[in-house]
């Protein structure tokens, strides 16, 4: 196996104590201190995370936008620029490659950030489609570092460390983008997560990195930001019911069954690639994703069967004991007659059952901004 | 009550306080910092039957269980329900939060089974 890659902020976590955890050929802090704490800090305070493992590309030239629009599954040609999209890059036959957030920076300049685990994929398959395009494709990741700071209070420290006022802060809405200032050069914020709260996502050059976590965990922790590891970012993911690459999305699902057909813009003009796989949709009686409540405090696992009655209709992708919500709740495919909210099934946690009904998504719901 | 240094340990990270035949069992503050918090502890009932290396006990993290071990055939003579009304105290004080005892059909039988001292476990964890 090479090596494990570091993001620009290791020696800062390391000094800070952090746990380390391998993840998708990455060295990565799993925690601080108590994951649950940095959990409850989103949910109450702002949390900071260091998400420079993710891969930052960068599609350049006048085709920018029609290379994406056929490339990729949402409408990016119509994304005016300081606006950001979710979106699917799809196999032909469908199958979803990864999920994305594409940037406009420019009419002719969008930042796509991909899945750490899925750079290559995404960088290779990429140039491949804009051949026939007047564009460039490039990966940046290796020098692009990415800092979140997420929370109900994330506003209030990035307008402490940056000197804006909220008002400024909030012109910047949601799923905007923007560069602001920040010491004395700029750095580029999203007002975008992976959290299910309010907060931002800083793009920036890796050797700027250090100086803006130090200004940010400075300035923020008076005001009650807390740094946060992989294990906060995943229980915080899956109680606002947002799906992670390789557990609820993967190559062998379509967009439908994933619940993210509002995603795919089947009425673009010229189509894209896998539109005609998704047009036609999964197999009858293709399994789809829902939320599970599950009875009792143990958690069912990636890999959980779902039962009804004696046959299995599903597996669980994700689950846990919901820290906010104090009950096990669980993300799964089933066979799609048992898909309605309120169906009750049965999960198998190791040797035995327990009761599960199928829920509405997401699991938790941020109150609306005062 | 418990010093680490007087317990016995075994390689799948429990600790063991053996007074006669009676075994007193929890998980080492390794265990508990690489689980991480934990949020869920099931225990064996009283009076339950367990076979040597048979899975007793469950402790749960948000991210992960750890299974606890029989380190020998007995039966189980007490609980400790407080662990499971705060699982958390396991991340506070792994080795005053023991989890059940046993009362072993033969302490020899301990002997013989790979057990550790401190220092031969936290070896092990170096390597």
């Amino acid at each position: 196996m090479s090596e494990l890659s570091r993001s620009p902020l290791h020696a800062l976590h390391e000094a800070a104590g952090a746990q380390f955890t391998e993840f998708a050929g990455w060295s990565m802090p799993l925690r601080f201190g108590s994951e649950l704490a940095e959990h409850r800090a989103v949910r109450e305070t702002a949390g900071i995370f260091d998400l420079s493992h993710m891969g930052q590309l960068r599609a350049v030239g006048p085709d920018a936008g029609r290379m994406l629009d056929h490339a990729l599954a949402g409408r990016i040609s119509q994304l005016e620029p300081g606006r950001a999209k979710y979106t699917l890059l799809l196999a032909p036959d469908g199958g979803i490659l990864d999920d994305l957030i594409v940037y406009a920076q420019a009419a002719d300049d969008f930042l796509i950030v991909a899945n750490a685990s899925n750079r290559g994929t995404v960088s290779a398959e990429l140039s491949q489609r804009a051949r026939d395009f007047e564009v460039v494709v490039r990966d940046e990741s290796d020098d692009a570092a990415l800092i979140a700071v997420q929370g109900p209070a994330s506003r209030a420290v990035l307008g402490a460390v940056t000197g804006l006022d909220a008002a400024r802060l909030d012109d910047l809405r949601s799923y905007r983008a923007a560069s602001i200032p920040f010491g004395d050069g700029e750095l580029f914020a999203a007002r975008t997560g992976y959290t299910g709260e309010d907060g931002f996502e800083l793009y920036m050059p890796a050797e700027d990195a250090e100086r803006v976590w130090t200004a940010i965990t400075d300035a923020g922790e008076p005001l009650g930001l807390v740094r946060c590891g992989l294990a906060a970012r995943d229980s915080l993911r899956l109680e606002a019911g947002m799906p992670l690459y390789g557990h609820e999305l993967t190559r062998e699902v379509l967009p439908q069954q994933a619940g993210l057909d509002r995603v795919v813009a089947l009425d673009k003009p010229g189509g894209f690639v896998g539109d005609e796989a998704v047009r036609k949709g999964p197999p009858e009686g293709a399994r789809v994703l829902v939320g599970l409540h599950v009875e009792g405090r143990r958690a069912a696992r990636a890999g959980s069967p779902v039962r009804h009655g004696d046959r299995e209709i599903g597996e669980v992708t994700s689950g846990m004991l919901s820290p906010t919500l104090g009950m096990a709740i669980a993300l799964a495919y089933v066979d799609p007659r048992f898909a309605v909210t309120g169906t009750n099934l049965e999960v198998g946690i190791r040797s035995s059952l327990a009761a599960a009904s199928v829920c509405e998504l997401p699991f938790y719901l941020r109150k609306a901004a005062a | 009550m418990s010093n680490p240094d007087d317990l016995r340990y075994t390689a799948q990270h429990e600790w063991l306080r053996i007074e006669g035949d009676e075994v007193t069992i929890g998980i080492t503050d390794y265990a508990a910092e690489q689980l991480g918090d934990v949020v869920f502890v099931e225990l064996p009932e009283i009076g339950a039957r367990v076979e040597r290396g048979a899975v007793v006990a469950e402790v749960e993290s948000t991210k992960s269980v750890g299974e606890v071990y029989a380190p020998a055939a007995g039966e189980v003579v007490a609980r400790h329900d407080d662990v499971v009304d705060a699982p958390e105290s396991i991340n506070g004080d792994a080795f005053e939060a023991w989890l059940f005892r046993l009362r072993v059909d033969d302490p020899a039988s301990l002997e013989g089974s790979g057990l550790l001292d401190r220092d031969q476990y936290l070896a092990q964890l170096g390597g």
